[in-house]
């Protein structure tokens, strides 16, 4: 599906496409990700791929071209771009008192049932959350601006075999409700199997290989 | 009425007190005795010579000649605010945000005052605009000072968590907007506090010096109540300019933090 150093121009509009991606002596990176499906990457820590995830959502400056359904990163702002290339970190910081005062537009309560939560929980206090709860409520609070890219750094590393089930249905049904697309960081590859349409690897050189 | 003239008799009777205070820290060894010597000789020298150069200004009224006082005033200042920078942005800017805020702020209020609310005769009398920019930028040079530590240092600490409210599509200004107002708050904290006090617990400086040199309490008052309003205004205007300008330095064009780039830990 991602072709590697592929002529990006001649991918099809849709989808996210990187083509000739550098960022901090790193690169060039050319693949494009079509709709409707996750790209799955792994590689061990240092390799550079929370960099790029960075690099793709405008948090750190790069040269090339990413385009996202035939819309330049550059022909919008910053924060614009990063509505709709969401990028999850591995770790989520909270800033507010409470759940609630993190979330300016209120998500639907079936989002919030989904993965395992009833209304009250935007009372709750953040230094009384758990890590894995504070992991799924950091991917609601991401999905506020319904955006149409999601940079998956290791979504469910702090998470328990239960909940790693109920948020990869979630994401997966995200993706599919908004025909939206995601790269999917993972060290499992069992995941990546389960969720993602194609498998590469970055390795520890900073080039990208293809495992599926 | 003039105030009653001090000369070298009843300032080395003064000074004694401060000799015995000396003497009494090194009988209990506090210590103190040495730094309290060497600032109470400083500000003898210091006050001293400011007194000489004073007398020259005033004598002559020329414009040149309180424009150089000023700018060494502010140039001072900025070194100051500069100095108290735990995290400081690199390049002439830890210098400029400072002292062109201060620039900006006291001297156009000084200006103001002198010539339309004072109305002296020419508006750079040095007998007023030297005295007053003083004041001003005392009370600026503390509010600016403070209220940029606090900005740069809470930003500096927090960066990984502004860096993902923008990773939620917020604005810079949105990303930083609470850490803006505890600034603010700092900065402008001690002038409010001092306005709040003023008359009940403390008599400021300025009016002090008028009573003592026979003006009228009712008279005193009024100048003292126009400096607190030019000092508060001037500390907010200047504050909220120099936490712009900052803020315009922690990130680029596309709204991305580069606290890493353009500011460093002194």
């Amino acid at each position: 599906m991602a072709k590697s150093n592929a002529d990006a121009s001649r991918i099809a509009m849709n989808g996210l496409i990187v083509d000739q991606l550098r960022f901090m002596h790193r690169g060039p990176y050319s693949f494009g990700i079509p709709s409707s499906s996750v790209f799955g990457l792994s590689g061990s820590s240092g390799s550079g791929k929370t960099l790029m995830l960075r690099a793709m959502s405008d948090l750190d400056p790069y040269t090339g071209r990413i385009s996202l359904n035939g819309i330049d990163c550059q022909s919008l702002s910053g924060p614009e771009w990063r509505q709709k290339v969401a990028w999850l970190p591995a770790e989520s910081l909270w800033w507010h008192e409470t759940v609630g005062a993190h979330f300016w537009k209120r998500p639907s309560l079936e989002w919030f049932n989904e993965l395992g939560f009833g209304e009250e929980v935007t009372q709750w206090e953040i230094s009384r959350l758990s890590t894995g709860e504070k992991q799924r409520l950091a991917i609601l609070r991401l999905l506020q601006h319904h955006p149409a890219a999601l940079l998956l750094d290791e979504p469910t590393a702090s998470l328990d075999k239960n909940n790693i089930a109920v948020v990869e249905k979630f994401i997966l049904k995200y993706l599919s409700d908004c025909q939206g697309l995601a790269v999917w960081v993972s060290h499992d590859s069992g995941q990546l199997d389960r969720v993602a349409a194609c498998h590469y690897a970055m390795q520890l050189d900073g080039s990208l290989r293809q495992l599926r | 009425m003039n105030v009653i003239p001090l000369g070298a008799f009843e300032l080395s009777l003064a000074s004694l007190l401060v000799l015995l205070l000396a003497w009494l820290s090194f009988r209990t060894r506090l210590e103190i005795e040495k730094p309290l010597l060497i600032a109470a000789l400083r500000t003898t020298v210091q006050l001293s010579l400011i007194g000489v150069v004073l007398n020259t200004v005033f004598a002559s009224v020329n414009f040149w000649l309180v424009m150089l006082v000023w700018v060494v005033m502010l140039t001072a200042a900025g070194y100051e605010v500069m100095a108290r920078q735990k995290v400081r942005v690199k390049g002439p800017g830890r210098f400029f945000i400072g002292a062109s805020s201060m620039l900006v702020s006291s001297f156009s209020i000084m200006v103001l005052i002198l010539a339309l609310v004072i109305k002296v005769e020419p508006w750079y009398s040095p007998r007023y605009a030297i005295p007053i920019l003083g004041m001003l930028l005392g009370n600026t040079m503390n509010g600016i000072a403070l209220a940029m530590n606090t900005f740069s240092s809470l930003a500096w600490n927090r960066r990984a968590m502004i860096e993902q409210r923008l990773a939620l599509g917020q604005t810079a200004i949105a990303a930083v907007e609470d850490i803006w107002r505890e600034s603010v708050r700092t900065g402008l904290i001690p002038i409010i506090n001092s306005m709040a006090a003023a008359g009940l617990v403390s008599l400021p400086g300025m009016m002090t010096g008028q009573i003592l040199a026979g003006n009228t309490a009712t008279d005193a008052v009024r100048y003292q109540i126009l400096i607190m309003f030019m000092i508060s205004s001037g500390t907010g205007f200047g504050v909220i300019l120099s936490l712009w300008l900052m803020r315009r330095r922690m990130f680029d064009g596309r709204s991305r933090l580069r606290m890493r780039d353009s500011f460093h830990v002194s």
